[in-house]
Protein backbone atom coordinates (compact mmCIF):
# COMPACT_ATOMS: atom_id res chain seq x y z
CA UNK A 1 0.00 0.00 0.00
CA UNK A 2 0.97 3.49 -0.64
CA UNK A 3 2.15 5.61 2.45
CA UNK A 4 -0.71 8.08 3.30
CA UNK A 5 1.15 11.98 2.73
CA UNK A 6 1.14 14.16 5.55
CA UNK A 7 -1.40 16.33 4.13
CA UNK A 8 -3.73 12.76 3.62
CA UNK A 9 -2.92 12.31 7.45
CA UNK A 10 -4.10 15.51 8.41
CA UNK A 11 -7.34 15.65 6.40
CA UNK A 12 -8.50 12.20 7.40
CA UNK A 13 -7.81 13.61 11.32
CA UNK A 14 -9.78 16.68 10.86
CA UNK A 15 -12.71 15.12 8.59
CA UNK A 16 -13.31 12.22 11.36
CA UNK A 17 -13.62 15.23 13.96
CA UNK A 18 -15.91 17.15 11.73
CA UNK A 19 -17.36 13.63 10.64
CA UNK A 20 -18.38 13.10 14.82
CA UNK A 21 -19.59 16.64 15.46
CA UNK A 22 -21.80 16.59 12.44
CA UNK A 23 -22.96 12.89 13.79
CA UNK A 24 -23.33 14.67 16.79
CA UNK A 25 -25.56 18.15 16.15
CA UNK A 26 -29.56 17.21 16.08
CA UNK A 27 -31.08 18.53 13.11
CA UNK A 28 -34.93 16.91 13.28
CA UNK A 29 -36.11 14.83 10.10
CA UNK A 30 -39.20 15.35 9.44
CA UNK A 31 -39.55 11.42 10.42
CA UNK A 32 -40.05 11.44 14.63
CA UNK A 33 -36.87 10.19 16.48
CA UNK A 34 -34.45 10.47 13.48
CA UNK A 35 -31.71 13.37 12.11
CA UNK A 36 -30.56 14.10 9.08
CA UNK A 37 -26.95 13.06 9.06
CA UNK A 38 -24.53 15.83 7.43
CA UNK A 39 -21.83 14.05 8.14
CA UNK A 40 -22.33 11.57 4.98
CA UNK A 41 -22.10 15.15 2.79
CA UNK A 42 -19.00 16.46 4.56
CA UNK A 43 -17.42 12.91 4.21
CA UNK A 44 -18.34 13.19 0.51
CA UNK A 45 -16.61 15.99 -0.25
CA UNK A 46 -13.45 15.09 1.47
CA UNK A 47 -13.45 11.77 -0.16
CA UNK A 48 -13.87 13.69 -3.38
CA UNK A 49 -11.28 16.25 -2.62
CA UNK A 50 -9.08 13.47 -0.73
CA UNK A 51 -9.40 10.25 -2.26
CA UNK A 52 -10.60 7.16 -1.29
CA UNK A 53 -8.18 6.19 2.13
CA UNK A 54 -9.98 9.35 3.36
CA UNK A 55 -12.89 8.85 2.85
CA UNK A 56 -12.92 5.02 4.46
CA UNK A 57 -10.62 5.79 7.06
CA UNK A 58 -13.24 9.07 7.54
CA UNK A 59 -16.08 7.04 8.42
CA UNK A 60 -14.76 4.47 9.85
CA UNK A 61 -12.92 6.47 12.33
CA UNK A 62 -15.67 9.03 12.89
CA UNK A 63 -18.80 6.51 12.98
CA UNK A 64 -16.60 4.65 15.30
CA UNK A 65 -16.10 7.54 17.71
CA UNK A 66 -20.27 8.54 17.56
CA UNK A 67 -21.22 5.13 18.33
CA UNK A 68 -18.54 4.41 21.09
CA UNK A 69 -19.76 7.25 22.99
CA UNK A 70 -23.29 7.03 22.26
CA UNK A 71 -24.36 3.33 23.02
CA UNK A 72 -20.48 0.94 22.05
CA UNK A 73 -19.98 0.09 18.68
CA UNK A 74 -22.52 -1.25 16.11
CA UNK A 75 -20.04 -2.84 13.52
CA UNK A 76 -22.09 -3.07 10.37
CA UNK A 77 -22.98 0.26 10.33
CA UNK A 78 -19.75 1.46 11.12
CA UNK A 79 -18.09 -0.75 8.13
CA UNK A 80 -20.86 0.32 5.96
CA UNK A 81 -20.10 4.07 6.46
CA UNK A 82 -16.72 3.50 5.41
CA UNK A 83 -17.40 1.58 2.87
CA UNK A 84 -19.50 4.68 1.60
CA UNK A 85 -16.45 7.13 1.46
CA UNK A 86 -14.55 4.67 -0.30
CA UNK A 87 -16.95 4.11 -3.37
CA UNK A 88 -17.17 8.07 -3.71
CA UNK A 89 -13.46 7.87 -3.35
CA UNK A 90 -12.92 5.76 -6.48
CA UNK A 91 -15.61 7.37 -8.60
CA UNK A 92 -14.64 10.95 -8.17
CA UNK A 93 -10.34 9.93 -8.00
CA UNK A 94 -9.51 11.70 -11.36
CA UNK A 95 -11.84 14.53 -11.05
CA UNK A 96 -8.64 16.82 -10.19
CA UNK A 97 -10.96 19.47 -8.21
CA UNK A 98 -8.27 21.51 -8.26
CA UNK A 99 -8.96 22.88 -11.60
CA UNK A 100 -12.17 23.76 -10.59
CA UNK A 101 -15.18 21.62 -10.78
CA UNK A 102 -18.13 22.06 -13.69
CA UNK A 103 -21.76 19.98 -14.07
CA UNK A 104 -20.11 16.90 -15.34
CA UNK A 105 -18.03 16.85 -12.21
CA UNK A 106 -21.16 17.35 -10.38
CA UNK A 107 -23.24 14.95 -12.16
CA UNK A 108 -20.51 12.11 -11.56
CA UNK A 109 -20.25 12.78 -8.06
CA UNK A 110 -23.81 12.35 -7.69
CA UNK A 111 -23.83 9.01 -9.37
CA UNK A 112 -21.50 7.88 -7.30
CA UNK A 113 -22.86 8.81 -3.98
CA UNK A 114 -26.07 7.15 -5.04
CA UNK A 115 -24.21 4.12 -5.90
CA UNK A 116 -22.22 4.23 -2.94
CA UNK A 117 -25.32 4.52 -0.34
CA UNK A 118 -27.40 2.16 -2.15
CA UNK A 119 -24.45 -0.67 -1.82
CA UNK A 120 -23.79 0.52 1.77
CA UNK A 121 -27.03 0.84 3.26
CA UNK A 122 -29.09 -1.72 0.89
CA UNK A 123 -26.18 -4.29 0.93
CA UNK A 124 -22.81 -3.70 2.96
CA UNK A 125 -25.14 -2.88 6.43
CA UNK A 126 -28.21 -5.16 5.80
CA UNK A 127 -25.54 -8.84 5.49
CA UNK A 128 -23.45 -7.87 7.95
CA UNK A 129 -26.43 -6.91 10.42
CA UNK A 130 -27.96 -10.41 9.22
CA UNK A 131 -24.11 -12.15 10.15
CA UNK A 132 -23.38 -10.29 13.35
CA UNK A 133 -26.78 -10.24 15.14
CA UNK A 134 -29.48 -12.51 13.20
CA UNK A 135 -31.88 -9.56 12.74
CA UNK A 136 -34.78 -10.09 10.31
CA UNK A 137 -34.29 -9.57 7.04
CA UNK A 138 -37.45 -7.81 6.14
CA UNK A 139 -36.36 -5.15 9.22
CA UNK A 140 -32.74 -4.98 8.04
CA UNK A 141 -33.56 -3.89 4.37
CA UNK A 142 -36.60 -1.81 5.33
CA UNK A 143 -34.37 0.22 7.76
CA UNK A 144 -31.21 0.14 5.02
CA UNK A 145 -33.43 1.52 2.11
CA UNK A 146 -34.92 4.19 4.36
CA UNK A 147 -31.27 5.52 5.65
CA UNK A 148 -30.20 4.75 2.19
CA UNK A 149 -33.06 7.52 0.60
CA UNK A 150 -31.98 9.75 3.35
CA UNK A 151 -28.43 9.92 2.81
CA UNK A 152 -28.59 10.35 -0.85
CA UNK A 153 -31.04 13.28 -0.69
CA UNK A 154 -28.99 14.41 1.85
CA UNK A 155 -25.19 14.12 0.20
CA UNK A 156 -26.91 15.12 -3.13
CA UNK A 157 -28.19 18.16 -1.96
CA UNK A 158 -25.58 19.40 0.53
CA UNK A 159 -22.86 17.80 -0.60
CA UNK A 160 -23.73 19.19 -4.26
CA UNK A 161 -24.12 23.23 -2.97
CA UNK A 162 -20.80 22.34 -0.13
CA UNK A 163 -18.70 21.52 -3.66
CA UNK A 164 -20.27 24.18 -5.71
CA UNK A 165 -19.48 27.02 -2.97
CA UNK A 166 -15.77 25.16 -2.57
CA UNK A 167 -15.36 25.86 -6.37
CA UNK A 168 -15.82 29.72 -6.50
CA UNK A 169 -12.81 29.31 -3.96
CA UNK A 170 -10.21 27.56 -6.26
CA UNK A 171 -8.38 29.14 -8.62
CA UNK A 172 -9.13 28.59 -12.42
CA UNK A 173 -5.72 27.30 -14.34
CA UNK A 174 -6.05 30.38 -16.80
CA UNK A 175 -8.21 32.60 -15.37
CA UNK A 176 -5.64 35.31 -15.69
CA UNK A 177 -6.91 37.70 -18.40
CA UNK A 178 -4.58 40.40 -19.94
CA UNK A 179 -5.65 43.55 -20.01
CA UNK A 180 -6.13 45.58 -22.94
CA UNK B 1 -27.61 25.54 21.32
CA UNK B 2 -27.30 23.50 24.17
CA UNK B 3 -23.99 21.64 25.11
CA UNK B 4 -23.26 18.49 22.98
CA UNK B 5 -23.17 15.65 25.78
CA UNK B 6 -20.25 13.69 24.46
CA UNK B 7 -18.47 11.14 26.84
CA UNK B 8 -15.04 11.44 27.31
CA UNK B 9 -12.18 10.51 29.38
CA UNK B 10 -12.75 11.04 33.01
CA UNK B 11 -9.57 10.73 34.87
CA UNK B 12 -9.71 8.88 38.33
CA UNK B 13 -7.16 6.52 39.81
CA UNK B 14 -8.13 2.34 39.41
CA UNK B 15 -6.65 -0.67 38.32
CA UNK B 16 -8.88 -0.03 34.79
CA UNK B 17 -6.62 3.41 34.09
CA UNK B 18 -3.47 1.91 35.11
CA UNK B 19 -3.75 -0.44 32.45
CA UNK B 20 -1.87 0.66 29.54
CA UNK B 21 -4.09 1.70 26.08
CA UNK B 22 -2.38 -1.07 24.14
CA UNK B 23 -3.90 -3.94 26.95
CA UNK B 24 -7.58 -2.08 26.86
CA UNK B 25 -8.00 -1.91 23.09
CA UNK B 26 -6.86 -5.89 22.87
CA UNK B 27 -9.69 -6.25 25.77
CA UNK B 28 -12.07 -3.93 24.02
CA UNK B 29 -11.23 -5.80 20.48
CA UNK B 30 -11.90 -9.21 21.53
CA UNK B 31 -15.04 -8.43 23.71
CA UNK B 32 -16.76 -7.22 20.67
CA UNK B 33 -15.66 -9.92 18.74
CA UNK B 34 -17.59 -12.21 21.16
CA UNK B 35 -20.36 -10.77 21.93
CA UNK B 36 -20.92 -10.24 18.04
CA UNK B 37 -20.05 -13.72 17.28
CA UNK B 38 -21.99 -15.91 20.41
CA UNK B 39 -25.47 -16.00 20.09
CA UNK B 40 -25.78 -17.81 23.35
CA UNK B 41 -27.62 -16.78 26.03
CA UNK B 42 -25.06 -18.45 29.08
CA UNK B 43 -21.80 -16.56 27.79
CA UNK B 44 -24.29 -13.00 27.26
CA UNK B 45 -25.18 -13.07 30.68
CA UNK B 46 -21.85 -14.09 32.26
CA UNK B 47 -20.17 -11.39 29.75
CA UNK B 48 -22.64 -8.79 31.36
CA UNK B 49 -21.88 -9.85 34.86
CA UNK B 50 -17.93 -9.86 34.41
CA UNK B 51 -18.62 -6.62 32.45
CA UNK B 52 -20.38 -5.19 35.64
CA UNK B 53 -17.90 -6.17 38.11
CA UNK B 54 -15.21 -4.56 35.75
CA UNK B 55 -17.27 -1.05 35.97
CA UNK B 56 -17.45 -1.35 39.61
CA UNK B 57 -13.38 -1.58 39.78
CA UNK B 58 -13.13 1.07 37.42
CA UNK B 59 -14.59 4.22 39.63
CA UNK B 60 -16.79 5.37 37.19
CA UNK B 61 -20.17 6.25 38.30
CA UNK B 62 -23.07 6.00 37.28
CA UNK B 63 -23.86 9.70 37.04
CA UNK B 64 -20.86 9.89 34.85
CA UNK B 65 -22.50 8.09 31.99
CA UNK B 66 -26.04 8.64 32.66
CA UNK B 67 -27.24 10.61 30.05
CA UNK B 68 -25.25 8.11 27.38
CA UNK B 69 -26.65 5.31 28.96
CA UNK B 70 -30.23 7.02 28.45
CA UNK B 71 -29.35 6.94 24.81
CA UNK B 72 -28.84 3.26 24.58
CA UNK B 73 -31.44 2.42 26.14
CA UNK B 74 -33.61 4.28 23.71
CA UNK B 75 -32.06 2.95 20.75
CA UNK B 76 -32.32 -0.66 22.04
CA UNK B 77 -36.02 0.04 22.59
CA UNK B 78 -36.26 1.28 19.29
CA UNK B 79 -34.27 -1.46 17.67
CA UNK B 80 -36.77 -4.44 19.66
CA UNK B 81 -39.74 -2.48 18.19
CA UNK B 82 -38.78 -2.41 15.01
CA UNK B 83 -37.80 -5.96 15.19
CA UNK B 84 -41.04 -7.05 16.33
CA UNK B 85 -43.12 -4.57 14.18
CA UNK B 86 -41.69 -6.60 11.01
CA UNK B 87 -41.31 -9.87 12.12
CA UNK B 88 -43.46 -10.68 15.02
CA UNK B 89 -42.63 -14.53 15.03
CA UNK B 90 -39.12 -14.18 14.09
CA UNK B 91 -38.15 -16.34 17.17
CA UNK B 92 -40.00 -19.36 16.02
CA UNK B 93 -38.15 -19.46 12.92
CA UNK B 94 -34.99 -19.41 14.75
CA UNK B 95 -35.77 -21.69 17.44
CA UNK B 96 -37.59 -24.03 15.44
CA UNK B 97 -40.48 -24.34 17.61
CA UNK B 98 -43.42 -22.42 19.25
CA UNK B 99 -44.81 -21.63 22.45
CA UNK B 100 -47.72 -19.35 21.99
CA UNK B 101 -48.11 -17.14 24.94
CA UNK B 102 -50.78 -14.86 23.92
CA UNK B 103 -52.16 -13.34 20.73
CA UNK B 104 -52.39 -9.44 20.72
CA UNK B 105 -53.97 -8.65 17.13
CA UNK B 106 -53.76 -9.81 14.30
CA UNK B 107 -50.36 -11.61 13.34
CA UNK B 108 -49.00 -9.84 16.12
CA UNK B 109 -48.64 -12.85 18.85
CA UNK B 110 -46.16 -13.08 21.70
CA UNK B 111 -44.22 -15.91 21.72
CA UNK B 112 -41.82 -17.64 23.87
CA UNK B 113 -39.37 -17.94 21.25
CA UNK B 114 -39.91 -14.06 19.93
CA UNK B 115 -39.48 -13.16 23.37
CA UNK B 116 -35.92 -15.41 23.95
CA UNK B 117 -34.56 -13.91 20.43
CA UNK B 118 -35.29 -10.40 22.04
CA UNK B 119 -33.67 -11.11 24.77
CA UNK B 120 -30.44 -12.15 23.44
CA UNK B 121 -30.37 -9.34 20.80
CA UNK B 122 -30.68 -6.82 24.04
CA UNK B 123 -28.21 -8.52 26.13
CA UNK B 124 -25.85 -8.62 22.56
CA UNK B 125 -25.58 -4.91 22.96
CA UNK B 126 -25.41 -4.64 26.80
CA UNK B 127 -23.09 -6.32 27.36
CA UNK B 128 -20.72 -4.40 25.30
CA UNK B 129 -21.89 -0.87 26.90
CA UNK B 130 -19.91 -1.37 29.97
CA UNK B 131 -16.66 -2.42 28.05
CA UNK B 132 -17.33 0.32 25.46
CA UNK B 133 -17.55 3.02 27.91
CA UNK B 134 -14.84 2.34 30.03
CA UNK B 135 -12.36 1.68 27.13
CA UNK B 136 -13.72 5.37 26.00
CA UNK B 137 -13.88 6.91 29.92
CA UNK B 138 -10.66 5.32 31.07
CA UNK B 139 -8.32 5.42 28.08
CA UNK B 140 -5.71 8.86 28.07
CA UNK B 141 -6.88 9.59 24.52
CA UNK B 142 -2.88 10.77 23.66
CA UNK B 143 -1.85 7.02 24.66
CA UNK B 144 -4.35 5.74 22.71
CA UNK B 145 -2.55 6.68 19.19
CA UNK B 146 0.67 4.55 20.61
CA UNK B 147 -1.69 1.89 21.25
CA UNK B 148 -2.52 1.15 17.79
CA UNK B 149 0.57 1.44 16.46
CA UNK B 150 1.56 -1.45 18.79
CA UNK B 151 -0.82 -3.79 17.97
CA UNK B 152 0.16 -3.20 14.50
CA UNK B 153 -1.77 -0.53 13.05
CA UNK B 154 0.40 1.90 10.51
CA UNK B 155 1.15 5.29 12.88
CA UNK B 156 0.30 7.42 10.14
CA UNK B 157 -3.43 5.86 10.81
CA UNK B 158 -3.01 6.04 14.54
CA UNK B 159 -1.81 9.75 13.89
CA UNK B 160 -4.96 10.38 12.16
CA UNK B 161 -6.97 9.17 15.06
CA UNK B 162 -5.16 11.62 17.50
CA UNK B 163 -5.41 13.98 15.03
CA UNK B 164 -9.74 13.66 15.13
CA UNK B 165 -9.19 13.66 18.83
CA UNK B 166 -7.78 16.35 19.24
CA UNK B 167 -9.32 18.95 17.11
CA UNK B 168 -12.98 17.23 17.82
CA UNK B 169 -13.25 20.00 20.66
CA UNK B 170 -11.93 23.00 17.95
CA UNK B 171 -14.41 21.95 15.56
CA UNK B 172 -17.33 21.93 17.49
CA UNK B 173 -16.24 25.30 19.23
CA UNK B 174 -16.23 26.68 15.91
CA UNK B 175 -19.37 24.90 14.76
CA UNK B 176 -21.25 26.74 17.15
CA UNK B 177 -19.47 29.80 16.74
CA UNK B 178 -20.66 29.56 12.90
CA UNK B 179 -24.10 28.26 14.00
CA UNK B 180 -24.79 31.21 16.22
CA UNK B 181 -23.80 33.61 13.87
CA UNK B 182 -26.09 32.52 11.05
CA UNK B 183 -28.67 32.17 13.73
CA UNK B 184 -28.44 35.78 14.35
CA UNK B 185 -28.79 36.53 10.37
CA UNK B 186 -32.05 34.48 9.93
CA UNK B 187 -30.33 31.44 9.16
CA UNK B 188 -32.49 28.85 11.33
CA UNK B 189 -32.05 24.69 10.97
CA UNK B 190 -34.23 23.67 13.77
CA UNK B 191 -37.42 22.17 13.12
CA UNK B 192 -39.32 25.53 12.09
CA UNK B 193 -38.68 25.10 8.76
CA UNK B 194 -39.29 23.20 5.62
CA UNK B 195 -36.96 20.58 5.28
CA UNK B 196 -35.60 21.30 1.55
CA UNK B 197 -34.99 25.24 3.57
CA UNK B 198 -33.75 23.66 6.56
CA UNK B 199 -30.93 21.37 4.25
CA UNK B 200 -29.99 24.80 2.47
CA UNK B 201 -29.62 26.46 5.64
CA UNK B 202 -27.53 24.13 6.83
CA UNK B 203 -25.20 24.32 4.13
CA UNK B 204 -24.42 27.93 4.95
CA UNK B 205 -23.14 26.90 8.11
CA UNK B 206 -21.27 23.97 6.77
CA UNK B 207 -19.39 25.76 3.98
CA UNK B 208 -17.42 28.29 6.50
CA UNK B 209 -17.11 25.44 8.72
CA UNK B 210 -15.31 23.58 5.31
CA UNK B 211 -13.54 26.21 4.41
CA UNK B 212 -11.71 26.70 8.09
CA UNK B 213 -11.22 23.12 8.44
CA UNK B 214 -9.24 23.07 4.91
CA UNK B 215 -7.37 25.93 5.79
CA UNK B 216 -6.52 24.11 9.18
CA UNK B 217 -5.63 20.92 7.60
CA UNK B 218 -3.00 23.17 5.59
CA UNK B 219 -1.77 24.58 8.69
CA UNK B 220 -1.17 21.61 10.66
CA UNK B 221 0.16 19.64 7.91
CA UNK B 222 2.75 22.10 6.57
CA UNK B 223 3.62 22.34 10.36
CA UNK B 224 4.13 18.56 10.35
CA UNK B 225 5.75 18.26 7.57
CA UNK B 226 8.39 20.88 8.98
CA UNK B 227 8.79 18.90 11.78
CA UNK B 228 9.67 15.68 9.51
CA UNK B 229 6.91 13.94 10.51
CA UNK B 230 6.15 10.75 7.85
CA UNK B 231 9.81 10.76 7.04
CA UNK B 232 10.72 7.27 8.78
CA UNK B 233 8.91 4.23 8.75
CA UNK B 234 8.50 4.01 12.47
CA UNK B 235 8.36 6.46 15.13
CA UNK B 236 8.35 6.61 18.77
CA UNK B 237 5.51 7.65 21.27
CA UNK B 238 6.00 10.00 24.24
CA UNK B 239 3.08 8.30 25.95
CA UNK B 240 4.22 4.93 25.34
CA UNK B 241 4.29 2.65 28.52
CA UNK B 242 5.60 -0.59 28.97
CA UNK B 243 3.39 -3.87 29.48
CA UNK B 244 3.07 -4.83 33.41
CA UNK B 245 2.26 -7.69 35.39
CA UNK B 246 -1.48 -6.50 35.53
CA UNK B 247 -1.22 -5.79 31.44
CA UNK B 248 -0.40 -9.65 30.46
CA UNK B 249 -3.21 -10.72 33.10
CA UNK B 250 -5.65 -8.65 31.73
CA UNK B 251 -4.62 -9.46 27.98
CA UNK B 252 -5.05 -12.83 29.28
CA UNK B 253 -7.95 -12.83 30.79
CA UNK B 254 -9.38 -11.23 27.19
CA UNK B 255 -8.08 -14.32 25.55
CA UNK B 256 -9.80 -16.95 27.87
CA UNK B 257 -12.87 -15.13 27.80
CA UNK B 258 -12.54 -14.98 23.70
CA UNK B 259 -11.95 -18.84 23.83
CA UNK B 260 -14.23 -19.78 26.10
CA UNK B 261 -17.28 -17.83 24.71
CA UNK B 262 -16.19 -19.10 21.53
CA UNK B 263 -16.16 -22.80 22.72
CA UNK B 264 -19.17 -22.78 24.81
CA UNK B 265 -21.15 -21.02 21.92
CA UNK B 266 -20.25 -23.74 19.76
CA UNK B 267 -20.27 -26.53 21.33
CA UNK B 268 -23.53 -28.09 20.22
CA UNK B 269 -22.23 -26.81 16.59
CA UNK B 270 -24.91 -24.13 16.26
CA UNK B 271 -24.55 -20.48 17.17
CA UNK B 272 -27.80 -20.12 19.08
CA UNK B 273 -28.37 -21.47 22.46
CA UNK B 274 -31.64 -23.00 22.09
CA UNK B 275 -33.22 -24.22 25.32
CA UNK B 276 -36.68 -25.17 23.42
CA UNK B 277 -35.34 -28.20 22.22
CA UNK B 278 -34.83 -30.00 25.32
CA UNK B 279 -38.41 -29.21 26.77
Amino acid sequence: MKKLSVKSVVAIGIGAALFFVLGKVAIPSPVPNTNISLQYAVQAVFATLFGPIAGVIIGFIGHTLIDATSYGPWWSWIIASAFVGLVIGLFTMKMNTEEGIDNKKLVRFNVAQIIAHILAWGVVAPVLDILIYAEPVEKLFAQGLMAAAANIITTGVVGTLLLLGYSKTVVKKGSLEKED
Amino acid sequence: MAKIAILNYIKRSSPVHELTGTTKLIFFIAWSVTSMVTFDTRVLVCMLAVGAVIFKVSQIRIRDINVVLGLAAVFLLLNNFFIYLFTPEYGVELYESRDLLFTIVGRYTVTAQQLFYHLNITLKVICVVPIALLFIACTDPSEFASSLARIGVSYRAGYAVSLALRYIPDVQREYRNISQAQQARGIDISGKDKLFTRLKNSVAILLPLIMSSLNRIETVSNAMELRGFGKKDKRTWYTRRELGRNDWLAIGFAVVILAAGLIVTFWDGSRYFNPFLRW
